[in-house]
């Protein structure tokens, strides 16, 4: 049976793993390779690495870890952060990344989507959606790492971009992100059940109900955290037998 | 020992060949013909669309090459699926050293997703590619297409129906899904290829 899937998240700045709370704060939580083969071995079923410094400059930084990632760990794993052309994603991919996620360019030029999936499959496309609930209680895209609001709305965003051909969504919840108060169930429920495509959650993941919740309620393929990982609040072995107990597919 | 990768417009080559290197085998990547009949293994990796893929193959006398292979094959995803008959994948003509049919999955309800993703059991494991792997064990897919049960049949998984997630003929190995990215599992799955002989 299909299981559900938990991803730890490492956030990269200048090649070491940092944490940003409600995307401000942020704390160093060691070094991404070792942290990531930690977590594979540990039962992680995949690894995000987000760069959120990806400068021109930097670019190459990240090809690096990235080939050094991918000769380490022995599961997928997916990189983001920055990623406009063709060439960057084709770096990417050749130094073993298995899929990429794109985020700002997608929603800025949205044929980069269509581009990405005719030349790479949809299978290796993962859009990265940061929404926030307004007051007017409806979900809105934000680019550039939270800093920019839309008017787009996430679910007409994320419907767009499955026609054009991403192959999974990542939404996360900047009202949930850094909370630990648990995942935004309503708008991940909403996708999830709508969207032919696997939806992964992330933002809020505090405990392991939270996690129950968003495979139930929020109808979610996975669940992304990084911090309560990270400073070794939850670790995974436990939450995966805390969901296999409750009845969660889940692979241990 | 001499380990051969099939090199063409596949995705996931360097992963195969960064497994290889984690097992201690450090593997060529070729399109050469001579090179790749003369290797003790050769390993037929996959990721992408099916008829792209063919057209890439028969480019460079491949197409002609892989089914008439004497030394132990492994296909990988796609190259799994290629060296069926044929895919339903833009109605592709393949290699047809396994007689079964490779067919898109159509699912029975919204929930399921297409292509299936993640990880997923394998199991009613067949012959010495599965040796010291539990049934049941979990491995990483990422598919849209998939190929029937059949004679060749040596693992079952089960996503919309049970289908093959291993198939078996001759010298000829193939697996649905990713053993270079399925942990500890996917690696004793190589490791037993490469100790085929």
């Amino acid at each position: 049976m299909l299981t559900k899937r938990i991803i730890p998240c490492l956030d990269i700045k200048d090649g070491r793993t940092v944490k940003g709370i409600n995307f401000e704060q942020i704390r160093d939580a060691g070094d991404p390779i070792e942290l990531g083969a930690f977590y594979a071995e540990q039962g992680a079923d995949e690894l995000v690495f987000l760069d959120i410094t990806a400068t021109i400059e930097k670019r190459k930084t990240l090809s690096e870890l990235v080939n050094k990632i991918a000769h380490k760990i022995n599961i997928p794993f997916t990189v983001g952060g920055g990623i406009k052309s063709e060439e960057d994603v084709s770096v990417l991919l050749q130094n073993g990344a298995d899929k990429i996620a794109i985020n700002t360019a997608a929603f800025l030029d949205p044929t980069t989507i269509s581009r990405f999936a005719k030349n790479f499959g949809s299978q290796c496309v993962v859009l990265a959606i940061d929404a926030k609930c307004e007051a007017d209680n409806k979900w809105y895209v934000y680019l550039n790492g939270g800093r920019t609001k839309t008017d787009k709305l996430v679910t007409d965003w994320a419907k767009e971009a499955v026609d054009l051909g991403v192959g999974e969504i990542l939404l996360t919840s900047m009202n949930h992100d850094g909370t630990k108060q648990g995942f935004a169930l309503d708008i991940t429920a909403q996708l999830a059940e709508t969207l032919p495509v696997p939806i992964i959650a992330s933002g809020g993941g505090g405990n392991e109900q939270h996690f129950l919740d968003v495979f139930t309620k929020g109808k979610a393929d996975a669940a992304l955290a990084a911090s309560i990982f990270h400073y070794k609040e939850l670790a995974i072995p436990d939450l995966k037998q805390f969901l296999n107990k409750q009845g969660i597919a889940i692979r241990l | 020992m001499n380990t051969v990768i099939i090199q063409y417009n596949a995705g996931n080559i360097q992963s195969v060949l960064y497994a290889l290197e984690r097992l201690g085998v450090q593997a060529l990547v070729t399109d050469d013909v001579e090179l790749i009949q003369k290797a003790d293994k050769v390993i037929f990796p996959g990721v992408g669309e099916a008829s792209t893929a063919m057209h890439y193959l028969k480019e460079r006398g491949l197409d002609k090459v892989i089914q008439h292979l004497k030394q132990p094959v492994l296909g990988i995803c796609l190259g799994m699926q290629l060296m069926c008959t044929y895919s339903e994948e833009n109605d592709t003509t393949c290699l047809g050293v396994f007689e079964e049919q490779v067919k898109l999955f159509k699912p029975s309800d919204a929930s399921i997703k297409v292509p299936q993703i993640g990880w997923n059991n394998i199991g009613q494991l067949k012959t010495d590619l599965f040796k010291g792997v539990a049934e049941n064990s979990f491995t990483y897919f990422v598919h849209g297409y998939y190929a029937a049960l059949g004679a060749h049949t040596i693992a079952t998984t089960q996503y919309i129906q049970p289908y093959s997630s291993a198939l078996h003929k001759d010298n000829f190995y193939g697996v649905q899904f990713h053993p270079e990215k399925s942990a500890k599992v996917g690696e004793q799955i190589i490791q037993n290829f490469l100790n085929i002989s």
